[in-house]
Formats: structure tokens, C-alpha cells, sequence
């Protein structure tokens, strides 16, 4: 197994994996708590239309993504707080419209195809080394952002009037978990692909707090699962020929089930 | 009206507020100042405004008219909000499910501007005497939903205790907390106003649950019916229309 970490493309992904999954665990305890666990569905679909673009007009499609995925976010993010729409309601058209677009222009620019199956499945173990540096960076910058940011998400996620009224200026951490989603979400897509990169974000998270009695606790343990995830279905993936998308995150709902079953048997 | 000793420092100053959520003035004209180690109660029924006034006084929400000073400093000039403890009404803030310790809500005070997760040695000793002087030290590490509403309300005062603060603002901080209960709860926070010199301002819709401990009173039922002492309070005309109109003595120890 060793001679695993001698392949070039394999050390590429799991580093990438590493950094992603950190961002995606730490990120996920947020946005479970604030009742957002479905934003990152909805930006996957609209980074998919990102992509899209970037395949027809030949540009780098993570980048392109990425754009789309931030203005969308920004969107969201005042339609809810200033159009009055109900819950989830924004996501859900984002999320449709994207989708519809991405499909328009794929099918116009004829690029239905690998590369294209390749975002929407995910294909870490395919990654080019120019994406790794651009993914460390990013995810590098999204854990930074939140670590040192720490206290007031929590304060603000737990107590959103207390928080503000102890001069917490919330709009502006609202913007930041924002931006910092759709960038993990677009860094997501490169792991897991469009379509399960929201189980990424959300499954790590929810079996943290299955078990956890501290803020600390469901932190540390999101990311560890998420990771751990990471790691075992790349490895999984690479040892017994199967999808790593597919792998990681059904080892992710494992640790989910496990720890599930053992709050409810402990009461 | 305003009968209270002014020889205090002014902390708070409400100027002719007036507040509207769009269907008429919830708030009218409201002008009373609040002085250092006042006990005050804002009292008065639902709807007349007092959570709105609170919120105000904190820079929730912008009055429609007149303006509240903070240390001589208007709500947008002010920016030592730490020196201000607000306790929200427990009951509608907190989801206790929320994986939180007793010891991060009381931490999140104190640490809310600070860059890096770990706490430093001189945060700790501030968490442990917060949580000290509201009795609950043994519960700092259970998870916040595990404790009774009392207990909670008291987590909520240690958070805001451990920023050193000046002023204690709470809202309807006895709601669905038993009668024994609210003795020690005001028993605590006379000692805070006593020993500590920390202002004491909480707001409640049971006209009559006004504590011994309690020294000023200010009514409002949209406008500011009655401000001053709580001994001309419970003699005034206006407290007996409000009894009989229904608002039960609930304690009132004399």
C-alpha cells in the first residue's frame, strides 16, 4: 500500500483531498446550525452551469465556477434577507435555473462529454497540477478564514441578536460564510463532482453533532470524519477500481449511521 | 415624575424615541435617563413597547425619531459594547439542541474579538469567576440544552459578566422560572448591583412581579407613563389602575 504514495497523481489527490475536506468539515458545523445545510446543493448546480461556460469558452472551468458560484451566492443571500422569500425557496430556483443553464450550454458548445462527466462525477485522482495549487490555496484560505474568525461565527450562529448587540457586525460575517461556501463548494466539485458535493459538506458535519457536547468537540470531530472519509475512499478507490466520489461519501454516511446508532442506543 | 437621585453618573440617556413597525407608533415620545447602580424595571403590558425600547437602547433597531446617548455617545458613535451585558429572553433564542458548553457560551463574551481559537490564562480566571458569581461553576462543562431555564438564564449572565460589564440589560429574565427560583435570581442580582456596582435594567410584562430589590421603575405603555422610585410606584394612581386592570401582584416583598 505504500507504493501508493510513490504515484504522482495519487499524491496530488490526496493532498488536495486533505485541504478540501478540512474546509468542508469545519464549514459544514456552520451551515447545519444556521438551517443552510441545502445552500450548498444549490450552488453546485449553479456551479455546474460555471463549468459549462468554461468548457465553451475555453477557460479554466474551476475558475469560471467559482465566479458563478460567489455571484449566486451574494444573490441568495439578499433575495433571503431582503425579498422575504420563504426558506429555502431562493436555493431551489438557483439551484434549477443553474442546472437548466449548464445544460443549454453544454449541448450549444457540443462539450458533453469526459471533461464535462468528469466535474459532475468528480475525478480527484485525475487532477491536473495547476488545480491542486489553485484547490490547496483556496481551501487553504477558506480554513484560515474560519479559524481566525472562530469565535464570532460561533457566537453568531448560537445567539445572532446577543452577538450583534456585543458590536459583532453579523451582516458582514454573513457575507464572509457566503463566499467562503461557494468556494468550498466549487472546490468540492473537483473531489466529489457537482452532484454529491453538498453530502461533502453536510454528512461529515451532521455525524459530528450526533455526538458532540461542545461547539469544540462537533469542529473537531466533523473534520476528522471528513478527512478520515477522504483518505480511506481514495485509497479504497485507487485499491479496489471504484469511483472515488462514490467511495468517500458512502464511507462519510457510514461514519454518519455509526455514530447516529450509538447516540440513540445511549440515549 | 423623574424623582430619582441624579447625583449618579449618567450612563444611558433616551431622548423623545418614537418607533414604528409601520402600523403606528409602538414607541412615543420616551424620555428617561438611566444613572449608574440604578436597579430599574421597564414595566408594562404586551405590545407597549418595551422589548422595542431595549432593543434601541442596544442598537438593534433605529428609532423613527429622537435618539438614546450612551456614555454622552450616540448608539452609532458608541463602540464599547462590551461594557453593555444583554441577556436575551432565553425561551425564543436558543435551540437546545445546540452543541455548545456551558463554558463556550460564557467564553463567546469575552473572546467574540479576539483572532485565534485558544483561550489565554487571564480568559479562563474571567470564564471561572463569571461562572462563580452566578453559582453554576460545577455545570461548565455540560451542554447548554441539558440545563434547567433558570440555569440557562443564569449562563447567559455569566456571558455577559465575564466582559467586566457596566450595565446589565435583561429581558424578561424570569419568564417560565419558578417562584423560588426568581427569590435567588434577584437575591444574585442585588449582590451584582451592590457589591460590584454593575446597573441593573430588566424589562417585564408582569406588572406586578417588582422585586424588593428593584429601587426605580419606569412604565411605559407606548408613551412613558411613570418613571421613578419603586416605593412612589406601588403608591401611585397608576400602579393600582394596572392592578386593577388585571396585571396580578405576583411578589412584592416589603
Amino acid at each position: 500500500m505504500e507504493a501508493l504514495f510513490l504515484y504522482g497523481f495519487f499524491q496530488r489527490a490526496f493532498l488536495t483531498g486533505i485541504f478540501i475536506a478540512i474546509a468542508c468539515g469545519l464549514l459544514g458545523i456552520f451551515l447545519i446550525l444556521r438551517r443552510d445545510a441545502m445552500i450548498g446543493h444549490g450552488l453546485a448546480h449553479v456551479a455546474f452551469a460555471g463549468v459549462a461556460l468554461g468548457l465553451f469558452l475555453n477557460v479554466m472551468p474551476l475558475a469560471v465556477a467559482l465566479f458563478m458560484a460567489v455571484v449566486a451566492s451574494w444573490i441568495i443571500m439578499k433575495l433571503k434577507v431582503k425579498a422575504g422569500l420563504h426558506g429555502d425557496t431562493a436555493i431551489a430556483i438557483f439551484s434549477s435555473v443553474g442546472f437548466a443553464l449548464g445544460i443549454l450550454l453544454a449541448t450549444l458548445s457540443q462539450s458533453f462529454n469526459v471533461d464535462l462527466f468528469s466535474y459532475l462525477f468528480g475525478e480527484i485522482l485525475a487532477i491536473e497540477p495547476s488545480e491542486v495549487v489553485f484547490s490547496i490555496v483556496l481551501a487553504f484560505v477558506v480554513v484560515l478564514l474560519i479559524v481566525v474568525n472562530y469565535h464570532k461565527l460561533m457566537y453568531m450562529t448560537f445567539d445572532r441578536e446577543s452577538a450583534k448587540a456585543s458590536g459583532i457586525k453579523v451582516d458582514r460575517l454573513d457575507g464572509l460564510l457566503t463566499l467562503l461556501t461557494a468556494v468550498t463548494v466549487v472546490l468540492g466539485m473537483k473531489v466529489v463532482g457537482i452532484l454529491l458535493v453538498s453530502a461533502l459538506v453536510v454528512i461529515p458535519a451532521a455525524a459530528g453533532l450526533q455526538v458532540a457536547s461542545s461547539f469544540k468537540q462537533a469542529i473537531v470531530l466533523s473534520t476528522c470524519i471528513s478527512i478520515t472519509s477522504v483518505v480511506l475512499g481514495l485509497v479504497l478507490a485507487f485499491l479496489l477500481d471504484l469511483p472515488a466520489s462514490g467511495s468517500i461519501v458512502l464511507l462519510s454516511f457510514l461514519a454518519f449511521g455509526i455514530l447516529f446508532v450509538f447516540r440513540r442506543a445511549r440515549g | 415624575m423623574d424623582s430619582v437621585a441624579t447625583e449618579q453618573e449618567l450612563l444611558i440617556e433616551i431622548r423623545k424615541v418614537a418607533y414604528s413597525y409601520g402600523y403606528g407608533d409602538v414607541l412615543k415620545d420616551v424620555s428617561f435617563p438611566i444613572n449608574q447602580e440604578d436597579f430599574l424595571a421597564i414595566i408594562g403590558p404586551n405590545g407597549s413597547g418595551k422589548t422595542t425600547l431595549l432593543k434601541i437602547i442596544l442598537g438593534l433597531l433605529k428609532p423613527r425619531l429622537g435618539e438614546v446617548k450612551i456614555m454622552g455617545k450616540t448608539v452609532e458613535e458608541f463602540a464599547d459594547w462590551k461594557t453593555i451585558g444583554y441577556v436575551p429572553q432565553k425561551a425564543t433564542h436558543i435551540d437546545s439542541l445546540f452543541p455548545v458548553s456551558v463554558k463556550e457560551v460564557v467564553a463567546m463574551g469575552i473572546q467574540s474579538s479576539r483572532r485565534f481559537p485558544r483561550r489565554t490564562r487571564e480568559e479562563d480566571s474571567c470564564i471561572s469567576r463569571a461562572l462563580q458569581q452566578v453559582g453554576i461553576e460545577e455545570y461548565k462543562n455540560r451542554r447548554i440544552g441539558n440545563l434547567s431555564a433558570g440555569q440557562q438564564q443564569r449562563v447567559f449572565i455569566a456571558r455577559a459578566l465575564a466582559n467586566h460589564p457596566k450595565i446589565l440589560m435583561l429581558d424578561e429574565p424570569t419568564t417560565g422560572v419558578d417562584v423560588k427560583t426568581q427569590e435567588h435570581f434577584y437575591d444574585m442580582l442585588h449582590r451584582l448591583n451592590r457589591e460590584e456596582g454593575i446597573t441593573i435594567v430588566l424589562i417585564t410584562h408582569e406588572v406586578g412581579i417588582i422585586n424588593k430589590h428593584v429601587a426605580q421603575v419606569a412604565c411605559l405603555n407606548q408613551t412613558l407613563v411613570y418613571h421613578g422610585s419603586h416605593d412612589e410606584f406601588c403608591r401611585s394612581d397608576e400602579f393600582k389602575r394596572m392592578l386593577a386592570d388585571g396585571h396580578h401582584l405576583v411578589s412584592h416583598h416589603h
